[in-house]
């Protein structure tokens, strides 16, 4: 495993008026690892998210992706970066099909040129080829083939979760943060679920920083894990120093 | 019930609030002076009437909108919608050409009046077909489009005036105007969502208005603009004497009589073209990057946002390309009339226009067409209730609404086939 951090976050600090959300948050992604952010509900997960990938501009604290200080950039810019999200309630163009919505996705590699497209040069056909075959690649890969060209509002729950993760995909990100992917799918589809994540980390080298509360799926596959508790990190390390630390139980079951 | 009680009395009160100073009071000058006078019994019995109406309808609000859904629908289904995909694509396709086959032929086969009519049907369609770009594909509401469209007639008006600019050579130059109009409006308005856009672009379309008005010295002002040259083919002009210098005459070089229908002919195919053309552009667009990008943003923008499409280049797109195409419109619309002024670019026409658009269902060409042509048709056929027009356009929208609200042809996807290699 190579040491290079992807993402290093220092003390992240979120404000909605009188409200802090997230208070002095750190985390570090390495390449090619994939680390966890678990906490309670209203903890200040998501908000985190929406503060790395640039929805929200963060009250203080520095984001650094790849050796670059990011937090004051606008969203779509960090998304070109090579830092891509999913959302926790699912976020798909409903209307258009399931390629469709793998074609919009790859607008960075389209060849967006008016003219070329409007004269279908073969700069351009090559370009949509290569959108094309991309899609198909990635709808094979999470089983979506069969419903290629269904709208993507019609699809069943877990589909739509893996779509938006081949979504995710086709723009040949470097880190995917996955917000909940694992919520209202059934076991059999959180398994696959862990086993397309675990995919994309060996065989596609991204690095995945995740929010789940299923502990099995959390534990099973991050290789590092951080708490946050009333938007304040609680711990941070292994799978086995989370399970074994003491103020996570007591956030856990104090919750509860 | 009782909610729906406390509401009628509310909107009862709400309505005589607003009624009674509008309509109750009479502001009356004596000299120098104003007083305030009561209205005479019969205003008083109005507005009574008015409250009375306000507070019976939301006391039997849900009875009432019960019955509007009780309205007979007509049955639209065809068949069409259940065809294969593959089926489909080649039944669109003969239909475009036969429709484009009759369009071709008809205009020797009736009266000059109503080719007269189609052309400006053309005109419409094309209008519509550019905004919907704008409304039915990026989802961005523009009641200012006029505006484009008077750019595109005032420059070719203009330039033909002051430089004495061909119709052909003017053509492009008026397209590139108006998208230099979108471009410079849409840059800093498009960052407004919703109810704001379409405040913003209403006040555009006004102000550009406003100052064809007042720029006396320069284009006239109320007196428009006349005397505007007619397009030539290859040279030849459709008058009976040559104006421009060097230009021939039609009916001579086809050794014919003159006769002034050639000339509205030509028009009519001439806007024609500039019509196929136009559909031909959008179509080819909306399965390129650029649309499928405007359907995904109307769709969801942070979804879009989120992978990385900028949301201002996509909008600014939409809104330049759908302005070129009412430059185009107002081009050719400068050059058929011979004469332009202010009057033609009200608020009115952006109205129209969104009709249209509405009317055949957002996003959808063949339903852009239909609608263009009913608009612009039935008002002319029912001339006897001009006076009602506005009423039936009303009338027309409400049932539309009720009925289909995905207008008279829903848009169609459209469908990607993905090669079978199975
Ligand atoms: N835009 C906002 N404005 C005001 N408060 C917000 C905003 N976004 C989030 N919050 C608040 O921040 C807190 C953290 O919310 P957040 O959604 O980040 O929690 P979470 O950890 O993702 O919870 P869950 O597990 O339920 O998804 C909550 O109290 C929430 O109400
Ligand atoms: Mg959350």
């Amino acid at each position: 495993m190579t040491n290079k951090t992807l993402l290093n976050v220092s003390d992240l600090r979120m404000q909605f008026g009188g409200l802090v959300a997230v208070n002095g948050v750190n985390l570090r992604v390495e390449e090619g690892q994939i680390v966890s952010i678990i906490g309670p509900n209203g903890a200040g997960k998501t908000t985190v998210f929406n503060c790395l990938s640039g929805f929200y501009t963060p009250t203080s604290g520095v984001v650094e992706f790849m050796g670059e200080e990011i937090q004051k950039l606008p969203d779509f810019k960090i998304s070109l970066k090579g830092m891509v999200r999913t959302f926790q309630h699912v976020r798909l163009f409903n209307e258009m099909t399931v390629v469709e919505n793998l074609l919009v996705a790859q607008h960075r590699h389209s060849n967006t040129n008016l003219l070329s497209g409007l004269f279908n040069t073969p700069a351009y056909k090559k370009s949509e080829e290569r959108a094309m075959h991309r899609a198909r690649y990635w709808l094979d890969k999470v089983g979506l083939t069969d419903v290629a060209n269904r709208e993507a509002g019609n699809l069943s729950y877990g589909q739509q979760r893996r779509l938006e993760i081949a979504r995710c995909m086709v723009t040949e990100p470097k880190l995917l943060l996955l917000d909940e992917p694992a919520a209202g799918l059934n076991p059999k589809e959180t398994k696959d679920l862990d086993n397309l994540i675990v995919s994309l980390k060996e065989d596609y080298h991204v690095s995945v920083l995740l929010i789940e509360h299923d502990m099995n799926l959390v534990m099973g596959i991050s290789d590092n894990i951080y708490v946050i508790n009333q938007g304040t990190p609680l711990a941070s390390g292994t799978p086995e120093e989370i399970k074994g630390n003491p103020d996570v139980i007591k956030a856990y079951l104090g919750e509860v | 019930m009782k909610s729906n009680f406390s509401h009628a009395v509310f909107t009862a009160i709400i309505t005589f609030i607003v009624s009674f100073p509008l309509l109750g009071l009479n502001l009356v000058t004596g000299g120098t002076s104003m007083s305030i006078e009561g209205a005479g019994p019969t205003t008083w019995m109005y507005i009574g009437a008015a409250v009375a109406i306000v507070f019976f309808f939301q006391l039997f609000r849900d009875q009432f909108t019960g019955l509007f859904r009780h309205i007979p629908k007509p049955s639209f289904n065809t068949g069409y919608q259940s065809l294969e995909p593959a089926k489909k694509a080649k039944v669109e396709n003969w239909f475009t050409f036969a429709i484009i086959l009759i369009a071709l032929v008809w205009p020797f086969m009736v009266s000059r009046g109503s080719i007269d009519l189609a052309t400006l049907v053309l005109i419409y369609v094309m209008l519509g077909l550019g905004l919907n770009i704008v409304v039915g594909l990026a989802g961005l509401l523009d009641l200012g489009y006029v505006a484009f469209y008077a750019v595109g007639a005032y420059s070719y008006a203009l330039l033909s005036l002051y430089y004495d600019i061909s119709f052909w050579l003017a053509l492009p130059i008026a397209g590139i105007m108006a998208a230099l109009f979108g471009f410079l409006l849409g840059f800093p308005v498009l960052r407004l969502r919703g109810d704001y856009l379409a405040i913003v672009t209403l006040g555009f379309g006004e102000i550009i208005r406003i100052f064809l008005l007042n720029a006396t010295s320069l284009t006239g002002g109320p007196n428009g603009i006349g005397g505007i040259d007619k397009p030539t083919l290859f040279g030849m002009e459709f008058g009976r004497r040559v104006k421009e210098e060097g230009n021939t005459l039609f009916h001579e070089v086809m050794g014919i009589s003159y006769d002034s229908t050639y000339k509205v002919i030509f028009l009519y195919l001439l806007a024609l073209i500039l019509v196929v053309i136009t559909v031909f552009v959008i179509r080819r667009l909306v399965r390129m990057p650029v649309g499928r990008a405007w359907e995904a943003l109307r769709e969801d923008e942070i979804a879009c946002r989120s992978l990385g499409m900028n949301r201002t280049v996509i909008k600014l797109s939409a809104f330049t390309i759908g302005a070129a195409f009412a430059g185009f419109a107002g081009c050719f619309f400068a050059a058929r009339q011979g004469f332009i002024s202010p009057e033609s670019f009200t608020f009115i026409e952006s109205a129209i226009i969104l009709a249209i658009v509405v009317l055949g269902g957002m996003g959808s060409q063949m339903g852009v067409i239909l609608a263009a042509i009913a608009m612009t048709v039935l008002p002319e056929l029912a001339r006897e209730f001009q006076e009602y027009r506005m009423l039936m356009f009303g009338l027309m929208m409400v049932l539309m609404m009720v009925w289909r609200p995905q207008g008279l042809l829903p848009s169609k996807r459209p469908h990607l086939e993905l090669a079978d290699d199975k």
